[in-house]
Parts: C-alpha cells; structure tokens; sequence
C-alpha cells in the first residue's frame, strides 16, 4: 500500500515535472509527448472502470474514444465554417469552446456505451469481447463510409479549440488543462472505487451470484460501469483530437482498442493509478523503441507477451505486489 | 400453528426424461430448523435453485413471507428476506471479511449507485456487518483477506453475509461440507442460536448435525420427498432406512 | 438486367459467406475445443495470402501457391501453438486476448519486415480467369465460382469429418468434457495442437483464395478476423453449423446491403445523397444484424441456450 502510493505520486510529478522543465528548456516537443501520455492515461483510466473495477473485458473501446474525438471535430468544424449543425428543428451551433465540447464529447461516449453495453451485456465472457469489438468496427466503418465528415481522410481544425482565460495554442498551457482534467478524473475514479458502487461492482466481478444473493442486480452494476467507462474514454477522445487538431477513422479502428487495454495492463489491472503509469510506460517505449527500429511493433508485441505470460499485474504489480488493496 | 414463511407447493422440474423434483410439498415455520437429506443426485441441489430463485419450476408455487415469488429472481427474493448459503463458498475472495459482509449489509439496504462516499465510512453498514461477524465468531479476523481464511472460517462468513440481510428465513446448501469435527461442532452452535432469529432450511449431509438441529426431517429421494417428519420419525422410517439410511451406513 | 444483376451480386455474396465461413469455422472449433478465443488467426489468413503470393511469383504456379498457403499457415498455426498458445489455455480470456493481439503485432511487423508495406499481388491462374454462362444466361466469374465450390466442398468435408472420423469424434468429446479425453487416454496436447493447425490451415488457405481478388497486404486479417466474430455471434459459439449459416447471412447481407441500399434510398432521395446514405447503412447492416440477433437469441442462432 506504502510503495503504491509512493509510485502514484512519483509518476504524478514526473509527468508534471517533464514538461514544466521541457518548457524552460524550450523542448515543445517533449510538452506534445507528455500531454499525449496523460490524454492516453485518461482513455486508460475509462477502459479500466469496466475492465479493471467490473471485469468486462471491452474490446470497443475505440468506439467511444473515436466518438469523443468526433464530437471535437464535428463541432469545431461546424464552427470554423461558420455553418450550422442542424437547423431543423432545432438550430444547433458548433462551437469552439471546450467545456461544452468536453460535455458533448462525455455524454456522446455515455450514450454510445449505454446501447453498447446493454446490447453486449446480455451475454458475458468470450461473446462479450467479440461483440463489443464487432460494435467498435461498426463504428469505424461508419466514419469512412459517411462523406461528410470527411470520410477516410478525416476533419482538421485550424486553431485548437479554446479554453476560458488560457491560450490553448501553448503547448504548456494545453499541457496544464490536460493535467488538470487528468487530476479530476483520477480524484473521481479513485473515490467511485470506494464508494458503495465500487464495493459492489468489485463483488459483482469476482462473484456475481453473491451479488444476486444479496439482492442486487450484476446486469445493472455492469452497464453502469460501462456507461461510466465510456463518458470518460470520450472525454479522452476529445482531448485527443484537439491536441492532434485533427480526427480521422482511424481513433475508431480496432487497434486503438487494443492500444488503450495495452495501456491498462502494462501499468496494472484494476489499480486506479494503472493505466496512468501504463500510458507514460507506452509513450516511453514508442519513443525510445520507435526511435531504435521502425519495425518496433516487434518489440512491443514481444514485451506485451512476456506482461501477460510471465509479469501478470503490470508495473504496479512488480513494484507493489501482487495483490489489488482494497481499503 | 402458525403460517408458514416457506411454503413450496407441488413443485415440479424435468431435465428430458429425468424428473429433477416430482410434486414437492414443503414448509418452513417460525422458530424450526427443517433439515432436507438425500442421497447425492436427489435432486437437493435443483429444488434449492427453484426456491432461492435462478431455476423456474415446470408446475407448482414457491411462497415466501406471504407472497407468490416463484416468478422472481434471485435478486428479488434476497430483498424479501429469503438469505441464501452456497454449497461452494460464493464469497468475494479479494475482499476483506468485512467487506463481504457489508455487501449483505448494502445489498440489503440498497442505495447501492452512489459514487462519491467512501462505503467503508458509513457507520451504519460497518455496525450492521460487524454485528453479524460477532454472531457467527468471525469478530477478530474483519481485517483478514477472505483468500487467507480456513475453509470453516469461509462457511462462518457465508452465514454472516446471510445474517446481514436482515432475513425471515435462510437457505443454507450444506454448510457443513469439508468441515472437521471441530468446526461443524462449532457452526451446528452457531446454527442453533440462529434458529430464534429466522427459520432455516437446512440441506446438509452431516447427519450428526442434522439430528442435532433439526426439529424437522424431510428425506428427498429421485426428485420426491419420501417422508418427513421429527427425528425420531426417520430414524423409525422403515422406507428411509432402506432407501437412504442403509445405503450411507 | 436488374434480376440478373441481384443475382450476380447474391452469388458474391455466397462466395464472401463460404469464404467467411473457413476462418470462422477454425476460430470457433478452437474455442470449442480449447476455450480459447485467439485474435491472431487473422494473422495466420494473412500467412497464408503471403506465402502464397511469394511462392506464386516465385514458381508461377497458382497450385503450388496454394499449397505454400496451407503449409506456412499451418507450421505457423503449430509453432505459436506450441510456444505461445499453449500456455493460454488454462488462463482467462483477457491474457488470451492480450497474448494473442501482441501476436497479431508481431505477425504484422514481422511480414512488413520480412515482404516491406507495399501490398502484393496473387494472380488467379490463367485456366480460372474469364467467366462461365450459367443457366439464366448469367455471366459470372469463374474463379469466384470455383471459390464457392471449393469452399462448400470444404465445408461438407469439415462437417464429415467432425461426425464421422476419429479425429472428428475425439473433438466432440473434447468440447462436451476436457478432462474425460484426458481420461480416455487421448494425447490432449497432441490434438490440441493437430486442432490448432486445422483452423490455421483453413484461415490461411482462405488468406491465399481471397489474396487472389483483393490486394495480399499488412492488415488484411483483422477485418476478416471480426467479421468472423461477428459470424460466430449469430451463429453460437462453438457450433459448426453455426458458423456456416452466420457466415452466409453475414455474406449475403453484406453484399447485397451495399448493392441495394443506395438503389432503396434513390427512391426518395437524389442519387449522391442516396449513395452516400445507402453506403454508409450498408457499411452497418451485419452489425444491426447482429444486434438483432443478440436482442432475441444472446447465445447466438445455435448456440446452446
């Protein structure tokens, strides 16, 4: 317990230590990399509500990733044009501003877990990770096939969308609101997991029929979990797209699935300070790996063998044992 | 005599050919222990399911504290007041022994979707659960890794995690399975005192412990319930004799 | 000409289906008997188009190709069974789908390595191109013609085998109770990884047939590998039958939705907007499908209840 929180707050400061000094240094690139790694830690933390606190192994994460990015794209791409979203019936405006994108992107990626997962949610097990990977591919097939939105060559956004009193287009400065809403998420996630929803969605992970004899409902525990899972994966997508200024498909595609759960295990399974040391331990390796070999995919396949075979429980799991503390 | 809180009526349940339960008539009453013994493959573990919920009977009724369950689930019966023990220890094995009791605790009070409070600091739930703990003897090991407990000490728990439901009667499948002498003689304790608190329908093999608690016997066999009775009945039983009694000496 | 053209197209679509239906068939066989649900077979449907593409433009032999196909799928189907895949069988589905999407990295990065990005190309041979006159007067193409039947004769042989041959009544046994083979004195590993190769060998021979009418490229597998989940959800897990009548549906939804959902929106709408509505619809319709299916039969068309 002692040396988990040692490691939260060492990688807390380390991500906010790098790019302050970056900064000084005048290193924007290393700004640009460190924001991507707490984005990144955002769509983690999302993936492991449901996979990590409820154990619902989602394979259509990208989903709900790619629908907060669209959500950016779409309003800001209505906005910049000066063209609106919908006139009938009702006007609707894009819009530059990012707390309402964040809250359209949040309730988007709730709405699409919602049906998502209560369509999935009727089965479990290996059905459940097909279906839900089916639905993410949906998705992505929806984008490249729907002109409007620039089908498979995706939407740009000229000027990064704005953020009350701060110029966003500063890299630090876009770093610090990414950081903050990473700080929230992490405050809310770490106290959901102690709250009387986070003791029984555990329980309904490690045994739902004790769930049932209790009286509660595993179904209903589950597709709340999800639903929460994918608000803040899509709160994540719009960060992502604004920092990239930029959304194509590709935020939907299965590998971007498959990218996020990388994420949540190499950091640690159900630890909410996971996915965080997963992300920044990603980036790491795309950097440095990425920089020795471009075949460096390889590399990340062969670690990611040797987590799941020989580490299982991630970074978290080497330096702070094994077992997930639960008080 | 007063009502019954359990009251199964000519319940009936085939797997293709094979009659799983075959017309059976049971009760349980305030204040008794009504034990329910069998052979293996009785058909025990099947009419278990159908009055705990999770099976639906062919034909027949499940009463429970005056109202017609046999449509509802699991879920639905455990708020009733209908408290279930698992044959296999249905227990959250990362949680501590006081976590799995505030999930009766919770499950039972409800207010289950609330995201910001700590659960460990409602003072209400944690007395509800400790008090159970102490009931059952678990009081000094609240702190304990359900993983860590001895097999007895699990069989303790999964009697708390029903007390905390506030029941009007418990189900219990074989409590007594895998335990040494010393800790049935210690749960048949347990057992007797709880008695008073609700009713309980005891599935059990232990046959000493059954002919300690029981006020009732009902002996299942092939899906049909073959007698019933006190102790003393079945242990007269010439047709149990040979049917069960014989077949276990 | 619009009938005739419907035709056409719905026999597409049976060739997608059987196609469809050789890498679902070794996807669900291998959960059925193994548990294990295992991402990188579409890895081993792009083995199979690669080593054939290779060996084709080496030997230009369309035969010999496929042949290749078989071959490497299956000796790759066996060594990662042996290193990697055996490993899993005991473990939960999340280190089965994390172990085997690092696979599907190191088969992507390791043929880009090994063939460079750019796509290859398999020809079909030259006494399979043109098209044949089926009754009707349909002109249909010879090749995707010859993929239809040499898929369902695949298909039957399959199902032969499973219900009538030893090999087929050891795989029953061992999707109905893995300890009881184990008992009967079966060598588990030995047919667990003689299983293995089987779906291996379907996915990459499948790899090489499709290779031969789309471009042979880094990626190809993993579209196909869901769409194969998708047929495995319609059609129940585990159940061959299943994954033969969900690969048609799946096929022929496919094909005739992108065909005639631009035709039924150009009813009431003008033509670009119709085409891009309708395509985009259709880019959909096996997953609305599926959701249909998952709405009334969660455990799939066949699967058990």
């Amino acid at each position: 317990m002692k040396r988990e929180t040692l490691l939260n707050a060492a990688i807390l400061l380390l991500l906010l230590a790098l790019p302050l000094w970056a900064s000084v240094a005048d290193e924007p690139f290393l700004i640009t990399l460190t924001t991507r790694a707490v984005i990144l830690a955002i769509a983690g933390i999302g993936l492991n509500f449901a996979l990590g606190f409820g154990g619902l192994v989602s394979l259509g994460h990208a989903a709900f990733f790619g629908l907060g990015g669209y959500a950016m794209g779409i309003l800001a791409f209505h906005a910049q044009n000066y063209t609106p979203m919908m006139e009938w019936p009702l006007l609707i405006e894009g819009t530059k501003s990012m707390p309402v994108i964040w809250l359209v992107a949040i309730v988007t990626g709730a709405l699409a877990a919602l049906v998502i997962g209560a369509l999935s949610l009727r089965t479990a097990g290996v059905y459940f990770i097909m279906i839900t990977l089916a639905f993410g591919q949906m998705f992505y097939y929806f984008a490249i096939s729907w002109p409007a939105y620039g089908g498979e060559d995706g939407l740009s956004i000229y000027v990064r969308n704005s953020f009350p009193g701060l110029n966003t287009m500063d890299p630090i400065q876009f770093f610090a609101v990414c950081y903050a809403v990473l700080l929230i998420v992490l405050f809310g996630t770490w106290r959901a997991a102690r709250s009387p929803f986070g003791l029984m969605l555990g329980a309904a992970r490690q045994n739902p029929d004790r769930v049932q004899a209790v009286g509660q409902v595993p179904y209903r525990l589950y597709l709340t979990a999800f639903t929460i899972s994918g608000a803040i994966t899509g709160l994540a997508g719009a960060l992502f797209a604004d920092l990239n200024r930029f959304v194509s498909p590709s935020m939907l595609s299965w590998q971007t699935s498959g990218e996020i759960m990388v994420f949540v295990i190499l950091g640690g399974v159900g630890r909410v300070f996971g996915p965080v040391a997963g992300a920044a331990l990603f980036i790491l390796l795309e950097h440095t790996l990425g920089g020795l070999s471009e075949f460096w995919h390889i590399y990340l396949g062969a670690i990611l063998l040797g987590v799941v075979l020989f580490a299982k429980g991630g970074l978290y799991g080497l330096i702070a044992g094994r077992e997930v503390a639960h008080d | 005599m007063t009502d019954p809180v359990l009251d199964v009526r000519g319940i009936s349940k085939s797997f293709g050919g094979l009659k799983a339960s075959d017309a059976i008539d049971l009760d349980l009453r305030p204040g008794e222990i009504h034990a329910l013994i069998g052979p293996n493959g009785a058909g025990k573990s099947t009419l278990i399911a159908q009055i705990a919920g999770g099976l639906a009977p062919d034909s027949g009724a499940v009463h429970f504290a005056g109202r017609d369950v046999t449509a509802l689930s699991t879920a639905a019966r455990a708020r009733l007041g209908l408290a279930r023990t698992f044959q296999i220890s249905m227990l959250a094995m990362e949680y501590t022994v006081l976590q799995n009791a505030m999930l009766g605790a919770l499950g039972h009070r409800g207010g289950v979707f609330r995201f910001v409070r700590s659960v460990m600091r409602d003072h209400d739930l944690v007395a509800r659960a400790e008090a159970a703990l102490e009931q059952v003897g678990l009081q000094d090991f609240r702190a304990f890794r359900t993983a860590e407990l001895s097999h007895g000490q699990r069989r303790q728990l999964e009697v708390a995690v029903a007390l905390t439901l506030d029941p009007k009667a418990f189900v219990m499948d074989e409590p007594m399975a895998g335990l040494g002498a010393e800790g049935s003689q210690q749960l048949v304790g347990v057992l007797d005192r709880l008695r008073q608190q609700a009713p309980i329908l005891l599935v059990e093999h232990d046959m000493d412990a059954v002919f300690a608690l029981a006020d009732r016997i009902s002996v299942l066999v092939y899906g049909r319930i073959i007698a019933s009775g006190t102790v003393e009945d079945i242990r007269n039983d010439p047709e149990v004799r040979r049917a069960y009694l014989g077949e276990e000496a | 000409m619009s009938s005739l053209l419907l035709i056409e197209q719905a026999l597409n679509g049976l060739q997608f289906g059987v196609m469809l239906f050789l890498i679902a068939a070794g996807l669900t066989l291998i959960f059925g008997v193994m548990g294990l649900i295992n991402l990188a077979h579409g890895s081993l449907y792009m083995v199979g188009a690669f080593a054939a593409a290779g060996v084709s433009a080496l030997t230009g032999s369309f035969l010999l190709a496929l042949v290749a196909s078989l071959a490497a799928a299956a000796m790759a189907g066996v060594v990662i069974e042996m290193t990697v895949i055996r490993r899993l069988y005991d473990r939960d589905h999340l280190d089965q789908v994390l172990a085997t999407f690092a696979l599907i990295l190191i088969f992507s990065e390791g043929t880009r390595y090994l063939f460079g990005s750019f796509p290859l190309f398999l020809d079909k041979p030259e006494w399979l191109s043109g098209t044949v006159t089926l009754p009707l007067g349909i002109e249909y193409s010879l090749y995707r013609l010859t993929l239809i039947g040499v898929g369902l004769a695949l298909a039957a042989g399959l199902f032969w085998m499973i219900a009538r041959t030893r090999v087929g009544i050891r795989i029953r046994a061992g999707e109905n109770d893995r300890e009881m083979i184990g008992a009967l004195g079966v060598n588990i590993s030995r047919l667990y990884t003689l299983v293995f190769a089987l779906g291996a060998a379907l996915a990459g021979f499948a790899g090489a047939l499709v290779g031969a009418i789309q471009s042979v490229q880094i990626g190809m597998g993993e579209p196909v590998l869901i769409l194969a989940f998708v047929v495995i959800v319609i059609g129940g897990i585990g159940s061959i039958k299943g994954a033969f009548i969900g690969a048609i549906l799946v096929g022929l939804t496919d094909t005739l939705g992108r065909f005639l959902l631009p035709q039924l929106f150009a009813l009431f709408m003008n033509p670009s907007e119709a085409t891009s509505v309708g395509s985009s619809l259709a880019s959909m319709s096996i997953y609305l499908l599926m959701a249909g299916v998952l709405l009334f039969r969660p455990k799939g068309l066949f699967g058990e209840a």
